[in-house]
């Protein structure tokens, strides 16, 4: 099973790029994160560029990553209290059309962390509700990680076991969302 | 309004006429009622046994509205998951006359949720058509709570307050044809 990791931060030494990193240690069995990487290459959502096949290759990339996943876990900075320009431009360009977008009915859920002491928590809620607009099946769980310079230890863990055992569980609903009851 | 007793509908197995029948839905969006209904359900009446069953089938895929976006959405998780959930469906569990009024009992199931409601409306009474079919007439009407059934979107109003209400006002229209 593939779960596909997104970061909502650029940064080469990204928080949100470690804490995927840290959930790909907590995947069940049988389950592999690849990271999608491309979000800095993706263009400015413009209706006058959306004309029809093919779309720029960086938004095939992306696509083309979410559809091969079976799942998409998302980690999210948060900037003025919510979801980064960037990622929700991205996201822009997945929901047109809506009734075709490759996150429709696509398992995914959400995490992130921030320096500050709330851990990404509000722009957590709004990613969630953009996901859910786009169609995505959201998982209605979250993972704030605050004060993210002391959240890791030098092997990329979580450094708070209950934090990992936070994102054990989620990781385990997300991955469990294809297999419904 | 016209009704009959239980007694007066013939021992059948009655069939929907789709082209005359309708089962829509109203609820508060802001400042006004958004009112919708189906293109694809089904209808059956049983009044074979000791009291007539009603049973029906929505497809809520078919779900009229005009913008392919908002038809799109109504279809994902945050309204009726029609990829999970395909079916709306109703069996009924009880028929009464309340006076005037057909009251049917029964259990409605929406995204895998069942539940019990009671649906009151009119029963109007066999009659022949013009083309030699004998048919009866139902409407019912019921109102559940949404959230009930896990269709729990909603957006905050700026101002405060929510964009949707949780209560749904289900109506159907129904002729039955006797088979």
């Amino acid at each position: 099973m593939k779960v596909l990791g997104i970061s909502g931060s650029l940064r080469r030494d990204s928080h949100n790029t470690k804490l995927l990193r840290a959930a790909a240690a907590l995947l069940p069995p049988g389950a592999e994160l690849e990271l999608w990487e491309g979000l800095k290459a993706v263009p400015p959502y413009d209706a006058d560029d959306d004309t029809g096949e093919p779309r720029p290759w960086i938004l095939r990339s992306l696509a083309d990553a979410i559809e091969e996943a079976d799942v998409v876990l998302f980690s999210t900075p948060e900037y003025n209290h919510s979801l980064p320009g960037q990622l929700k431009n991205a996201l822009d360009w997945l929901s047109r059309p809506l009734a075709s977008s490759p996150l429709r009915n696509k398992p995914v859920a959400v995490v992130g962390a921030s320096t500050g002491l709330f851990g990404a928590v509000w722009a957590q809620a709004e990613l969630r509700k953009v996901l859910g607009a786009i169609g995505a099946r959201v998982i209605d769980r979250e993972l704030p990680v605050g004060l993210a310079d002391d959240a890791f230890t030098a092997e990329g863990r979580l450094a708070d076991d209950e934090q990992e055992l936070v994102l054990a569980d989620l990781l385990a609903e997300l991955v469990g969302e294809l297999e419904p009851a | 309004m016209t009704t009959v007793v239980q007694q007066d509908l013939p021992a059948a197995v009655w069939g929907l006429d789709k082209n005359h029948s309708t089962a829509t839905f109203s609820l508060k969006y802001m400042v006004s009622t958004f009112r919708t209904g189906f293109e694809q359900f089904d209808v059956t009446l049983d009044t074979t046994g000791d009291q007539p069953r009603l049973s029906g089938s929505v497809d809520p895929s078919s779900i009229a509205v005009k913008d392919e976006n908002f038809h799109a959405h109504l279809q994902s998780p945050d309204f009726f998951d029609t990829e999970r959930h395909p079916a709306i469906t109703f069996e009924s569990t009880g028929w009464r006359l309340d006076g005037d009024e057909l009251v049917v009992d029964g259990n409605l199931t929406i995204k895998g949720d069942t539940r019990p409601i009671e649906a009151r409306g009119t029963l109007t009474p066999a009659s022949e058509d013009p083309w030699g079919n004998t048919r009866v007439g139902i409407t019912l009407e019921a109102v559940v709570d949404r959230t009930h059934f896990g269709l729990n979107w909603n957006n905050p109003l700026p101002k405060g307050g929510l964009a949707l209400a949780n209560d749904v006002r289900l109506h159907v229209d129904l002729q039955l044809v006797k088979a």
